[in-house]
């Protein structure tokens, strides 16, 4: 062969990675040189390392950025919750429907997403019918209660949008795991978890149920708001402690959960990425109170032409997900994520 | 006793299944509730309240001003951001998964940043170029053709954020390809050219179908990256966000509804095709 052979593969990849050099690379050090810019878009921008820019991001909107990570967080765990129960039915229970269960999962994905937001506005709104089940049939909610333009929509919206996010990468996990190793830790008495089941899941039915409460402002910050919520926190410590001890064995806790942690990882961080960048859900399912960083990002840019404070907010988002990245992956630790022999 | 155990079998049994089955209602509800709400004649200007039963919008699909427009560019948005996504990402999953060499963690790892990166980073990073691109030296360099922003700078976004999903899925299915299929046409007397597209390719083809199918969804849905790079040119979903202020017509829902029902049918016809390529692989490896 005339051609070196390590010449090879770069050639093969030569055009893909210079398009990405262009309008991946490029672009991002030009919002950093933005993000340290002043100027307006009619005089044109200046780079003049106005540090400001970064202060006056953070300093002017602490309420959006308090939303986007309560709301993306929320949403994980929401995710997780909902996503890891059927992942673990589809990898262990769906036999030969397996593929066609996966399929079902990402179906959503072939609507445009906007429209899939604006049917959640039709399920969640006054006349839709979770309110209409909750009011009139059960009477659990007070006539004016609304689903709609609160935290608990835009939380139902992401938690929704990105659930499918966190259901594949799960089942890869699971289905990864080798069945003799579930049953071996049978046959060395791992049985039903009652105790543990009981005690984990009661404390984390009423922590859960506690996290909502507060985070999606149905209870204040205070002693007050702490007692009205423990009533409903109890009820969540019951279920949860149901779950806990009935459903769950042993041999979960031991072998098939921590085996299944690289897709826990995986899943949460592509949920919260998109999830605390979002301005969508928060646009149409929300109110002017429950605006995200996303929010602020689209509105800067695109109807204040104010680029600066935009790139700044646009990096200290992107330096909260790495950081958070960061943390969860000491706490979890795993390469799995990008799929590479890295 | 005995009927406490008897119930806990039953919870045993049952309770996973039909959690499943559950959540597969609760992801498949909105898209119903779109398929619904296509044939609905709204009693406002927004279709969100249901009126009665009807087909108005579905025989006049295009009933709206620039509707039309905003599809057409969807779709040549698509087509050729998807062609060209796949070229390029399937040239780079053939070289990290056939070759070794220095580097190739690296690029692993920048192949990954992208898809790692929030939307509306990637969407805001690209029309801070764009702008920059108004002004020297950038100007001369680009020739002014990234600015205004139009038709040319949502494709140029749209083939970047799908080359990393190309990348990804084609190297999925090279990673279980088996490579004793070439050696074999080798050892026949193919060369190097004849067993890539005789075997190679045949075999590989429906990861590059599948990654082009995920990509050419990909873009015709992309939303918050579009908002960026489009200017004053409208795609279908930037067409619905602009829409959604005056009045939510249920062409919207119409076009979501052909949207869906295409996807859906180009995806079980890839896997069929699939499945039939792999079975045919098999029958050539079987008699070892």
């Amino acid at each position: 062969m005339r051609r070196p052979r390590w010449l090879i593969p770069w050639l093969l990849m030569a055009p893909g990675l210079l398009w990405l050099l262009a309008f991946f690379v490029l672009p991002n050090l030009q919002m950093v040189a933005m993000s340290l810019s002043s100027g307006t878009i009619g005089t044109g921008f200046q780079l003049t390392w106005e540090f400001n820019n970064y202060l006056g991001a953070f300093g002017r909107f602490p309420d959006n950025f308090r939303n986007s990570l309560v709301y993306g967080g929320l949403a994980t765990l929401l995710t997780f919750l909902i996503g890891y129960p059927l992942a673990y039915g589809i990898a262990f229970r769906g036999g030969r429907y397996k593929n066609l269960l996966l399929f079902l999962v990402i179906a959503p994905f072939f609507t445009s997403f906007l429209i899939r937001v604006i049917s959640w506005r039709i399920i969640l709104g006054d006349n839709g019918p979770i309110i209409a089940i909750a009011r009139d049939v059960l009477s659990l909610v007070p006539a004016n209660f609304s689903i709609i333009n609160t935290p608990l929509a835009v939380v139902s919206g992401l938690t929704y949008q990105f659930l499918p996010f966190m259901v594949l990468p799960l089942y890869v996990s699971l289905e990864k795991i080798d069945h003799r190793l579930i049953e071996a830790a049978r046959d060395l008495y791992a049985g039903p978890w009652r105790r543990g089941g009981l005690v984990w899941g009661a404390a984390g039915g009423a922590l859960l149920v506690g996290v909502l409460l507060f985070a999606l402002g149905y209870a204040d910050p205070s002693l007050d708001g702490l007692l009205g919520s423990l009533p409903v926190m109890v009820v969540g410590g019951f279920a949860g402690a149901g779950i806990g001890s009935l459903l769950v064995s042993e041999s979960f806790v031991r072998v098939t959960f921590p085996l299944s942690l690289p897709g826990v990882f995986a899943g949460s961080i592509l949920v919260f990425i998109p999830a605390i960048g979002d301005f969508v859900n928060a646009e149409l399912l929300g109110n002017p109170k429950t605006q995200m960083v996303g929010n602020v990002i689209q509105g800067r840019f695109l109807q204040q032409n104010d680029y600066p404070t935009a790139a700044a907010l646009s990096f200290i988002l992107m330096a909260a997900i790495l950081v958070a990245i960061a943390i969860y992956a000491r706490v979890l630790g795993t390469e799995e994520l990008t799929g590479g022999r890295a | 006793m005995s009927t406490a155990r008897r119930m806990r079998a039953l919870v045993d049994r049952w309770a996973v299944p039909a959690f499943t089955a559950l959540v597969i209602g609760y992801l498949l509800l909105p898209v119903a509730i779109m398929i619904a709400f296509s044939f609905n004649d709204p009693p406002g200007r927004f279709n969100f309240v249901w009126g009665e039963f009807s087909l108005a919008a579905w025989g006049n699909p295009l009933g709206r001003p620039r509707l039309d427009d905003a599809i057409t560019t969807s779709l040549g948005v698509a087509v050729v951001s998807t062609v060209a996504a796949t070229s390029l990402g399937t040239l780079i999953a053939l070289a990290l998964s056939r070759y070794q060499f220095r580097g190739q963690g690296a690029t692993n790892l920048f192949i990954f940043v992208p898809m790692a990166t929030p939307e509306i980073v990637l969407g805001a990073s690209l029309l801070t170029l764009f702008v920059a691109t108004a002004q020297e030296p950038l100007r001369t360099l680009t020739g002014g053709a990234l600015f205004p922003l139009g038709f040319q700078t949502i494709l140029v976004a749209h083939i970047m954020f799908n080359i990393s999903y190309v990348v990804v899925t084609v190297r999925a299915r090279l990673q279980g390809f088996d490579r004793r299929l070439e050696e074999a046409a080798m050892d026949l007397g193919a060369n190097e050219w004849s067993t890539f597209w005789r075997v190679t390719f045949p075999l590989i083809f429906p990861g590059i179908m599948a990654a082009a199918l995920l990509a050419f969804s990909l873009s015709i849905d992309d939303f918050i990256i579009t908002t960026f790079t489009a200017g004053t040119s409208n795609t279908f979903p930037i067409w619905v966000w602009a829409s959604i202020r005056n009045n939510l017509p249920p062409q919207i829902h119409v076009i979501g509804t052909i949207i869906f029902v295409v996807a859906v049918g180009l995806v079980v016809i890839s896997t069929i095709v699939g499945n039939r390529n792999n079975r045919a692989a098999a029958a050539v490896l079987a008699p070892r």
